[in-house]
């Protein structure tokens, strides 16, 4: 147990070594690491509870997902069976998850072969499922049901967060933050996290936001006050816009002249007569065209822009827009005419996003729990080292060097995964520096317990090492399952914890095996000592 | 391994401790079923005070800028006029510093950002927000969810991990031993109403984890004394393990407290609640139960049962087992 060969002693030497100076890119200005190659950049990163900086957790509205797809279902049936001159005895329909059609009995079987096609294979890579996006019933007498299958749903919801994910990304990045990280999470999530932003009330208006542009016409059949008391033309709907202080209603057709998605681009300017802040767009070829023929064709009228479902403004159109360009004017601010453009270029989400968990933490706050971490962690080192050397002399001063490494180790795997050191996080590593010298501490007690028992100095080391190990990697192993379940379950800052948890116990148990064993053979190899002076 | 020869070394446990620890088992059982029934009836009387992350709602740290003290009795009265139902206000810290804690609104997610912005409204800008937490409900039913089903899985796959490694008597006493640990610290934690957050969870198997590695030692021991000694009374063979293995409990004990101790004093504020639980349940309760209860709890699941009577004497390890001597290692004789 005590003899080491050369080249393993190298090799053991080599591994700490390289371990522990990954850790120098921490310590180093970051002015000088950008320089190096990349391999060599890695580095801890500082949790959101240490920089300061915003977590926010969105979901997904499925309902609006499942709704949308309905809707868009009813449409297409109504689109297949008017194509194939299938006559109707009943529209198309969204009830519950799925859409009724009523056809004539002498076209079922047309009726059923054309909706069939709508049905597509699902499958992701594999492709071979079998799974496919709907199952179409004959419910009798003509009626005809079609239903969206459940992975089907959650294929949409998949697609539809990773769309949002872009659009969030483009709409965060126009704000020029740092290192924002924006990822799905499970399948109706997103997570973002910006770091050293003291004021999250932009950002979570802008990520918020839906910014689905609409342009309709305003219904002039009735005035609001009358839909209002009464009820609405069937294709038209009530909606609401700000004017001062009050909101007023406004009648709007449900038909969409043009959206937002054609769209090409959004820029804040200023109205040159009312120097008011406003926001310039420009649309694509096809939504000019759409554009143009509207304004034609509506001369005199007044129209909406129509953002989620909110009214912006209502003018009327005095001249034909053939250009594809205008301007929205609506009691903006600057800020808010440069938040409006950023979003209409980044582009509507496909549903709308609730904010779940939020969790914020100011910069100043941070950079304490840093500074307090630090103090924390020197005099527990301290307290720990002084404590060692007073029991156990120059063993102790062999399980004090094997801390150091252990926690300069715990830095190194630490910035060589580039994981993130949060406070919970500093708490594990000043938790390793008490239980790492219980390795120690199991050997040396071994050792003086084979003193006792009557061996010779070498012999009861050698003992007290192979018998103590077995027990170390014991007891290390329960700590180690209880720091991977934590991590699984955990979040943020408590991930963090099991994070350095995990790590100390692999570097301690690395060092106990490896380094102190090192050590100790080398001292009895320069000194041959005769006696311990143990009992 | 001494620095000098006049420096003598601590020795915290004399060397031929014979400590008879399972004669304590008769008082150390009862005590242990009394304190675990108190624990559970603290549990289900006084309850838990769950955090955020798992009840929803509101959390803010909020400083005044000035670093004058908060006055506390007028926030409340403040906040209590936004109709927000219940507001608590805790110091934390120093008296700048305050915890908001806002109750989860009814109306689902968006209900709780939009009555964070009110208190924030409120609060003027003399305050200044250091942290605010907002956990819907959603997040917060599914971390709980997560949590204990996280704390059993820890429980079984370290229950499983000692089964392969010891026979399963081992594991469940094992497992009984640490779950009453992990029963006593919630029972603290009602008492003394620590917020039960994640971080409680960390805590929680932290301590589960080092109680058992505690625990993992000392069977270790009385795994190879059962080894050596074929014929030695159960007691007597769990007396020497425990003894023989007393002065690395108490001195490893004693770093982890230091450790503890240098976070709890240091490290501020925000992890005081973690620290002291676990100094509650690594510290007092996890060295207890490992000498106290794990080690005499072997007796009743049956281990050793084969054994001759307790009453013949134990044999003297020195005398019927002495190990062989072994030759030094080659490498050091070589000249």
């Amino acid at each position: 147990m005590l003899y080491i060969s050369r080249w393993k002693a190298l090799a053991i030497l080599l591994t700490a070594f390289v371990i522990c100076a990954l850790a120098v890119p921490n310590f180093l200005p970051d002015k000088m690491v950008q320089s190096w190659p990349k391999w060599a950049q890695r580095h801890v990163v500082l949790g959101l509870d240490l920089q300061g900086g915003s977590h926010i957790l969105l979901e997904i509205d499925q309902g609006a997902v499942r709704k949308e797809k309905l809707e868009q279902l009813r449409d297409d049936v109504r689109r297949v069976l008017r194509e194939a001159r299938v006559g109707l005895s009943s529209p198309p329909v969204v009830r519950g998850t799925s859409v009724e059609v009523g056809v004539r009995e002498s076209d079922l079987q047309t009726a059923l072969t054309k909706l069939r096609e709508l049905s597509q294979p699902l499958g992701g890579v594999l492709g071979a499922t079998g799974q496919r996006s709907l199952e179409i019933t004959h419910l009798g007498g003509g009626r005809i049901q079609l239903t969206v299958t459940e992975p089907a749903i959650v294929e949409r919801v998949r697609q539809a967060v990773d769309q949002s994910v872009q659009i969030i990304e483009r709409r965060i990045n126009e704000l020029g933050l740092v290192e924002p990280l924006i990822q799905r999470e499970g399948t109706g999530r997103i997570l973002v996290q910006v770091p050293g932003l003291d004021d999250p009330q932009r950002l979570i208006e802008l990520i918020g936001k839906t910014a689905k542009l609409d342009f309709r016409m305003v219904d002039q059949s009735m005035t609001p006050e009358q839909a209002l008391a009464t009820r609405p033309p069937p294709e038209s709907e009530i909606l609401y816009g700000t004017r001062g202080e009050g909101r007023i209603p406004y009648l709007i057709e449900k038909r969409v002249l043009v959206s937002g998605a054609d769209l090409t681009d959004a820029q804040p300017g200023f109205d040159p007569r009312t120097r008011e802040p406003i926001v310039n767009f420009r649309f694509n070829t096809s939504g000019a065209r759409k554009f143009a023929q509207a304004t034609s064709e509506n001369v005199g009228k007044p129209f909406a822009i129509v953002l989620d479902n909110e009214v912006i403004s209502a003018p009327v159109i005095r001249e034909p827009i053939l250009q594809g360009q205008g301007q929205i004017s609506g009691q903006f601010t600057v800020e808010s005419a440069n938040d409006l453009a950023i979003l209409l270029r980044a582009g509507a989400l496909p549903a709308p996003l609730t904010i779940i968990e939020q969790r914020v933490v100011g910069a100043g706050l941070g950079q304490d729990s840093i500074k307090k971490g630090k103090d924390a962690s020197y005099f527990g080192a301290t307290l720990v080292v002084v404590f060692m050397i007073i029991t156990y002399g120059l063993f102790g001063v062999f399980a004090s060097i094997a801390v150091a490494i252990n926690v300069a180790m715990i830095f190194g795997v630490l910035s060589l995964l580039n994981a993130t050191l949060t406070l919970p996080g500093i708490i594990g590593i000043v938790l390793t520096i008490g239980i790492a010298v219980d390795s120690n501490v199991l050997i040396y007690e071994r050792i003086r317990e084979e003193v006792r028992s009557g061996r010779t100095p070498i012999s009861a080391i050698d003992h007290g090492f192979t018998r103590a190990l077995a027990t170390i990697l014991d007891s290390n192993i329960t700590t180690f399952i209880a720091a991977a379940v934590l991590f699984f379950i955990g979040t943020g800052p408590v991930r963090g914890f099991a994070v350095t948890l995990g790590i100390g116990i692999i570097t301690t148990v690395f060092t106990a095996f490896t380094l102190t064993r090192l050590m100790v053979a080398w001292w009895i190899r320069w000194l041959r000592p005769q006696r311990l002076a143990i009992s | 391994m001494r620095l000098h020869p006049s420096i003598p070394l601590l020795r915290i446990v004399p060397d031929d401790t014979k400590f008879d620890f399972m004669r304590f088992r008769r008082i150390s059982f009862p005590a242990s079923a009394v304190l675990s029934i108190v624990a559970i009836c603290l549990y289900f009387f006084v309850g838990l005070n769950f955090g955020i992350d798992f009840v929803g709602g509101t959390l803010l740290e909020v400083k005044t800028k000035t670093g004058a003290p908060v006055d506390l009795a007028k926030l409340r009265t403040t906040l209590g006029g936004l109709g927000l139902g219940d507001i608590q206000l805790q110091q934390f810290g120093t008296p700048d510093t305050v915890l908001i804690r806002i109750a989860q609104q009814p109306g689902g997610e968006a209900a709780q950002g939009a009555a964070k912005d009110k208190v924030k409204a409120a609060l003027g800008d003399d305050m200044l927000v250091q942290r605010e937490e907002v956990v819907g409900p959603r997040v917060s039913t599914e971390m709980l969810a997560k949590s204990t089903v996280g704390l059993m899985a820890a429980i079984l796959a370290i229950l499983v991990y000692l089964w392969f490694r010891f026979e399963w008597q081992f594991a469940l006493g094992a497992m009984i031993a640490n779950v009453h640990d992990l029963v006593l610290t919630v029972g603290y934690m009602s008492l003394m109403q620590i917020d039960f957050d994640l971080s409680s969870i960390a805590a929680l198997l932290t301590i589960l984890g080092y109680s058992l590695n505690d625990t993992v030692v000392i069977y270790d021991r009385i795994r190879e004394m059962l080894r050596r000694y074929k014929r030695m009374s159960m007691a007597d063979l769990l007396n020497i393990s425990v003894n023989s293995t007393l002065s690395r409990s108490i001195i490893t004990h004693l770093t982890v407290t230091l450790s503890l101790l240098a976070l709890l004093f240091f490290g501020g504020h925000a992890i005081h609640s973690f620290v002291s639980t676990m100094i509650f349940g690594v510290v007092l309760v996890g060295t207890y139960t490992s000498v106290f209860i794990a080690a005499p709890i072997l007796i009743y699941l049956g281990v050793g049962t084969t054994r001759t009577a307790a009453d013949e004497a134990p044999e003297r390890p020195e005398r019927s087992e002495r190990p062989q001597r072994q030759e030094r290692p080659q490498r050091t004789q070589r000249p």
